[in-house]
């Protein structure tokens, strides 16, 4: 069973990318579950058509403690298993814990079964704090993918993030898999990101150009695999898939000063 | 002082009044104790620990150590890592403990600090072992912790070398210090080998010897026994809350067996206890147990007529409670209510199997995990009982209500000699039926009327 878990600045695509990432695997016969670790709990909203299930945390503070793995654990596209471990509602306690407690009950409640290939971890934002380290701790996720774009803020988090791996892949054992540039249709974009890869000691394991056919597919609540495969951005999604399902590389990350980041901007950032 | 407890139960309560329950690092520390020259660390801040002590020391009667790593605001928002680094070194050097055991605390589990890997980056002296435990007290109890932390012991620092030791593993669950020297006497009687773990003996009722050391010798469980217990042939393990999730971890790192039997309070409990030993041992059951059976048979013949349909309300953890239910059924007494604050439902079941077992009806008593002992009184209100067994936290509903209340269980704050005394096997139950019929008997001379006080009874 391979434990990965896909974090990124807010908002660059990460939930996007991991459930069309997880629908090429599922299209070549992977086995996969999806634990959502955001407290918006939208990580599975196109594998399963919708929100379709209560979060692991809802579920705790209505029902208490002895929920059934039924209640949380609901499957979607191509047998996709999806989980939201959900939060507390924005201002008031302690996400982290929250992510910290779910994670926990899901292996109580057996939720790692052994014909699992895949168990994908969409992690909110940077590691903020012990709880969103979380699935990179001790026997749980063992390759990280970051997912980015040639936006500075978004490669200062890539870089933010790799600091969070490195401190945890002494013990955990945990890798950098690679970064996966998501478009934001900025200039020399491809090259930006690759340059800061190979500065970390990673690759740019896939270009996801940017293309509407995503959009077109989120509004129906669904994959683009699945609401349109001809389209060429599902083959940019297959091709995602089976890179990362060969991927061999797998590093601890060596994070750049505030410095040498900004130096890779200027570099490729700023047009003659 | 408990006058005002309202007769009417409301449903859904959504506080606790008088838990019947402690958080999850006193059993953590507690269970740490019974090892040898072993130095319990609570990770957090010092209130915790300074609890936690407090707690342990009121109930045995005795100094329980630990160290705290001492979290100031800066350590919750920065992290435990220096906090637990600096403590360790610290530690080694001034107590010289052979090993640390570390729980965690609210706070550090709030903020994620990872134990485990703060433990794999730090110099630990050449052979001493530091190793930790999860103990979040927002979840479980005590019994909890205690179980946590004997996994963590297990994690750490057991092994298997392939090569059998011709043991058997001996795990008591939460017992006193009595019960660990009766326990041992027995499983020696029989002719067993074992390995017994944790082991209080010695520890948490030391012999005034005029001493002044933190760690005494031969006292708890030896660093090379718990190491050995990989190698063990069998597991005999008391209590389904402390100890089944232990031998579980026992058996699937180390594919040691285990038998999982209740804490063996009363007649037929010891007796199993002392089956699965035959089970290993292969021995005759010697006469010298054959005897104390006997007289406690008899002691429970003699006193049958004051103790028969005497109703009982029994509280506690879900171990212990088990047992005394047991207990009072083979006397002939009603338990009337039976509850726990250690929230697993699942117990309830294990008390109706017991009562079923006698033939009680579900609707001649009420038992319940997760609740509190204001909930008990409320019961109590509603219909009265002869006799109370639990912790001290029960002495108010006795005065309030006029009931005569035993002492048993965790904690016992009030009294003195409890914990050095025995209350499992044989000798805990002639012990303990010797008590019950005292409360009842001198309720009974209390409240007779001259032309009925009798001298002979």
């Amino acid at each position: 069973m391979r434990q990965v878990a896909i974090y990124g600045k807010g908002g660059i695509g990460k939930s996007t990318t991991t459930q069309n990432l997880t629908a090429g695997l599922a299209e070549m016969g992977k086995h996969i579950m999806i634990v959502g670790c955001d407290p918006k709990a939208d990580s599975t909203r196109l594998v399963l058509g919708g929100l379709a299930q209560k979060t692991v945390l809802d579920t705790l503070r209505d029902e208490g403690d002895d929920i059934e793995l039924d209640a949380v654990l609901k499957e979607g596209y191509g047998k996709i298993k999806g989980v939201e471990s959900g939060g507390p509602e924005p201002g008031v306690g302690c996400a982290g814990r929250g992510i910290i407690t779910s994670i926990n009950l899901l292996e109580q409640l057996g939720a790692y079964t052994d014909d699992l290939d895949y168990v994908f971890y969409d992690v909110l934002g940077d590691v903020v704090c012990g709880g969103f380290a979380m699935p990179i701790r001790e026997g749980k996720a063992r390759e990280i993918y970051i997912v980015c774009s040639g936006e500075m803020m978004a490669l200062y988090a890539a870089n933010n993030i790799s600091k969070g791996i490195t401190k945890y892949a002494k013990t955990g054992g945990v890798r950098l898999g690679g970064l996966i540039c998501n478009s934001r249709k900025v200039d020399k974009e491809q090259d930006l990101v690759e340059a800061v890869a190979a500065k970390i000691g990673t690759y740019m394991i896939h270009f996801v150009p940017r293309d509407n056919a995503v959009q077109r597919a989120e509004i129906r609540k669904r994959t683009v695999i699945d609401f349109s495969p001809d389209e060429p951005q599902a083959d940019e999604y297959r091709a995602l898939a089976r890179k990362v399902d060969s991927n061999e590389m797998f590093v601890i990350p060596n994070p750049m000063k505030i410095d040498e980041l900004e130096e890779i901007l200027m570099q490729y950032g700023v047009m003659d | 002082m408990l006058e005002l407890t309202p007769k009417e139960i409301m449903e859904n309560r959504h506080m606790t009044i008088n838990p019947c329950k402690t958080c999850e690092p006193v059993g953590a520390m507690f269970c740490a104790l019974g090892a040898e020259k072993c130095m319990p660390h609570s990770h957090g801040s010092q209130g915790c620990c300074s609890y936690h002590r407090t707690v342990l020391s009121r109930h045995f009667k005795e100094p329980a150590i630990a160290s705290s790593s001492s979290f100031t605001e800066g350590a919750s928002v920065f992290g435990g890592r220096s906090n637990i680094t600096t403590a360790v070194k610290n530690v080694f050097d001034i107590y010289k403990p052979d090993i640390m055991a570390i729980h965690t605390t609210c706070l550090s589990e709030t903020i994620g600090d990872d134990v485990g890997s703060y433990i794999v980056d730090m110099e630990v002296p050449e052979g001493k072992t530091v190793l930790y435990a999860s103990t979040p007290s927002y979840e479980g109890s005590h019994i909890q912790g205690f179980s946590n932390m004997m996994i963590g012991f297990m994690k750490y620092m057991t092994k298997k070398t392939g090569t059998p030791n011709g043991k058997v593993a001996i795990f008591p669950g939460w017992v006193n210090p009595g019960d660990d020297r009766e326990l041992k006497r027995i499983a020696e009687l029989m002719g067993a080998n074992y390995i017994y773990f944790p082991d209080h003996d010695g520890t948490l009722d030391h012999p005034m010897d005029g001493k002044n050391e933190y760690f005494h010798d031969n006292a708890g469980t030896k660093a090379k026994d718990i190491e050995a217990m990989g190698d063990c042939e069998k597991l005999i393990s008391m209590g389904i809350y402390c100890s089944l999730e232990p031998s579980e971890y026992l058996k699937k790192e180390y594919k040691v067996p285990f038998s999982n039997i209740p804490v063996p309070v009363g007649v037929k409990l010891t007796d199993q206890y002392i089956l699965e030993l035959q089970k290993f041992t292969k021995k005759e059951v010697p006469k010298e147990l054959e005897d104390e059976r006997g007289r406690l048979v008899d002691l429970m013949l003699d006193s049958h007529q004051y103790v028969y349909q005497k109703k009982a309300a029994i509280y506690g953890d879900p171990d212990i409670v088990y047992g005394f239910t047991a207990l009072c059924l083979e006397l002939g007494m009603t338990p009337r209510y039976i509850i726990t604050g250690t929230p697993k439902a699942h117990w309830e079941k294990e008390i109706k199997a017991l009562m079923d077992q006698y033939g009680v009806d579900e609707s001649e008593y009420v038992v319940k995990a997760d609740t509190d002992l204001f909930y008990l009184h409320q019961l109590i209100k509603n219909e009265s009982v002869d006799i109370l067994l639990g912790s001290s936290y029960g002495k108010q509903i006795a005065k309030a209500e006029d009931i005569p209340l035993v002492r048993m269980g965790f904690p016992v704050l009030d009294r003195y000699g409890n914990p050095i005394q025995a209350t499992v096997g044989y000798a805990g139950a002639i012990r303990y039926t010797e008590k019950i019929v005292d409360a009842m008997m001198d309720r009974k001379d209390r409240d007779a009327a001259d032309e009925d006080f009798d001298v002979v009874m």
